[in-house]
């Protein structure tokens, strides 16, 4: 058992003579490059594609503008992915067990239209809040229930909810903009914890949350577990239907509350389609080494992935590069990342 | 009747007995009226040709399949399994064939895959890992050879391994039958021979087993007691000592009435 892998530049093999202490050097030798096999491994790259994609963005977009690495930026940067880290990790419940939410976007929007008709109709904050994210609840509810229950395919399902969610947002809105003007809503935008914005500290509390619930509770392993393989779930005692109806409703409900960041970002409440943040979510978990297939759970990296998509188009944007190049990057980043999955070690 | 029990050895007694089960899916009879007994601390062992009803007749046991007749008598109480769950609470617990492991979770999640243990009250309910952890190594204790790390991930384990797992957690589980669905059937010879000296330790233990095989080599190796399927009837019982594999083969392919 004792024969390690030799590596030619190792203190091992500087022992120049015919009967190096076969004991004691290789032991430490072999951690050595066994911590140096890490690197060379292309799962560890994989693995954490998001917190290193992210570490190299931030140093060369810190090389090539003096703006980048300033707090103000870095400030901008987490206030604007906020929203995305929140979808984020919406996606990433429901892609743990395998399936998609292509509705979350439209569900976003629905609930915005909703907040914002309450609001209009001239009920309090909060109760205007409950509702916006009632309905998107209700929505992700939708989507579980057809799922579940209907035994209709994720990407079907949310399909349709997708375009039930668009349509009724713009049914509802008679496809105007609701202006909002609130105190509430101005400091959730202007209220900061040192340098951090509101928004991201509530996103932040989120993925708390998510990491709590997703590894630390028997739902979380639940989740993880019809992911990974219903069928021996479900001979475990696992309700493997009400699992896939409690994941897309934590991804409704997320995109409720997104909905009332989103709000709180543009200052009205629009029925316009955001399909960028539809790519952007499932890139980011994608971003953030989750396997498509499911069965994989993790909320930190979906939650730097959602941060370096930002952090990307927040750095070309300061570098001056047209708009018309960002989708490009972020779709060449995103298409990178899967590509570095296929080496995950399973 | 074509059968006649064989004689039970005065110092053990029936935990289980299942007498005329019948049950048809559509107009197939897979079982026509099969019986079973199983002796307290003993392996018992059930043959027989590909669809001659083992495995419907242990899916009955299991809770999987709802009998249509006949009546199963658990330490002499008459018993209905209306799923799985049911027969876990009676403390039946099977190996499945698939082994139903998850092989992105650990093997202490694996254990604990539905009944987890938790700590905390209402929603602060958290998972207890550590318990969880200690409890999986001992329900893995001497089982294996090679037990694997609780903590790793199931799809880095060997087949064999992986049986070790799954046969763990249901022996760990059980308070009373341990039912193993042709436990060996995909492995190598080495796995094989490991997967027996599992099934060996249990049995020392005094763990009531079903087995369910084809290699009549291994049921004469392992059990006490073997019980004989053709076409949905149990034709014969026999002590494993009172028997051969030629007499075995005789029997499953009705070369030899009983």
């Amino acid at each position: 058992m004792n024969t390690p892998k030799e590596n030619p530049v190792s203190t091992t093999a500087a022992a120049p003579s015919g009967a190096p202490s076969k004991k004691d050097a290789p032991s430490s030798g072999s951690r050595l490059t066994e911590h140096l096999g890490d690197f060379k491994r292309l799962s560890f790259w994989a693995e954490n594609a998001a917190p290193i994609g992210l570490l190299l963005l931030v140093i060369v977009f810190s090389f090539l503008s003096p703006i980048f690495f300033t707090t103000g930026n870095i400030s901008a940067i987490l206030m604007a992915s906020s929203i995305l880290v929140v979808l984020a990790i919406g996606q990433s419940f429901v892609i743990t067990t395998g399936g998609i939410d292509l509705s979350i976007a439209a569900t976003m929007t629905l609930g915005a239209v909703v907040f914002g008709l309450s609001w209009d109709a001239g009920h309090n904050f909060w109760l205007a809040v409950l509702l916006g994210i009632g309905a998107s609840t209700l929505m992700g509810a939708a989507s579980g229930f057809l799922i579940s229950k209907g035994k209709v395919t994720d990407f079907i399902a949310t399909l349709g909810t997708m375009g039930v969610a668009t349509g009724l947002a713009l049914i509802l809105s008679n496809g105007r903009p609701i202006t909002i003007r609130s105190d509430e809503l101005l400091s959730l935008t202007t209220g900061k914890v040192w340098i951090v914005g509101l928004p991201f500290v509530i996103a932040a509390t989120v993925a708390v949350l998510a990491w709590f619930v997703m590894f630390r509770t028997p739902f979380g392993m639940h989740i993880q577990a019809v992911g990974g393989s219903e069928e021996a779930a479900v001979a475990n005692g696992v309700k493997a239907g009400r699992i896939r109806l409690a994941v897309y409703v934590i991804s409704g409900a997320l995109a409720g509350l997104a909905a009332i960041l989103l709000i709180a970002r543009v200052g009205a409440a629009e029925p316009a389609v955001n399909q960028a943040y539809l790519l952007n979510s499932i890139a980011a978990v994608v971003l953030g080494g989750v396997a498509l297939a499911g069965g994989r759970a993790k909320i930190a990296g979906p939650v730097l992935g959602a941060i370096l998509l930002m952090a990307l188009t927040n750095g070309l944007t300061l570098m001056g590069v047209s708009q018309f190049y960002q989708p490009l990057a972020v779709g060449l980043v995103v298409v990178l990342a899967a590509l570095l999955t296929r080496f995950q070690s399973r | 009747m074509t059968t006649t029990p064989a004689p039970a050895p005065a110092d053990t007694d029936v935990l289980l007995s299942a007498t005329g089960i019948t049950k048809s899916f559509g107009g197939v009879h897979a079982l026509r009226g099969a019986h079973l007994t199983m002796r307290r601390g003993e392996v018992t062992a059930l043959i027989g040709d590909n669809g001659a009803g083992k495995s419907t007749l242990v899916r009955c046991l299991s809770g999987i399949h709802q009998p249509d007749g006949g009546e199963i008598l658990l330490d002499g109480k008459k018993v209905h399994f209306a799923s799985p769950l049911k027969a876990r609470e009676h403390g039946i617990e099977t190996v499945q064939q698939n082994l139903a492991l998850v092989e992105d979770l650990t093997v202490w999640q694996n254990f604990f895959i539905g009944r987890e243990l938790t700590k905390g009250v209402g929603p602060f309910s958290m998972l207890d890992r550590k318990k969880m952890k200690a409890q999986s190594l001992d329900m893995l204790g001497d089982l294996a050879v090679n037990i694997p790390p609780v903590t790793s991930r199931v799809r880095r384990l060997s087949g064999g391994q992986r049986q070790a797992v799954s046969i763990a957690r249901a022996a760990g589980w059980s308070t009373s039958i341990v039912i193993m669905d042709e436990p060996t059937a995909a492995l190598g010879v080495q796995e094989t021979a490991r997967v027996e000296n599992v099934i060996k330790t249990l049995r020392d233990k005094g763990v009531t087993l079903l087995l369910i095989s084809h290699n009549f080599d291994q049921v004469l190796r392992l059990s006490d007691h073997v019980a004989v399927m053709r076409r949905g009837l149990t034709v014969a019982e026999r002590r494993a000592t009172d028997t051969s594999g030629d007499e075995l083969v005789a029997l499953i392919t009705g070369a030899k009435e009983s």
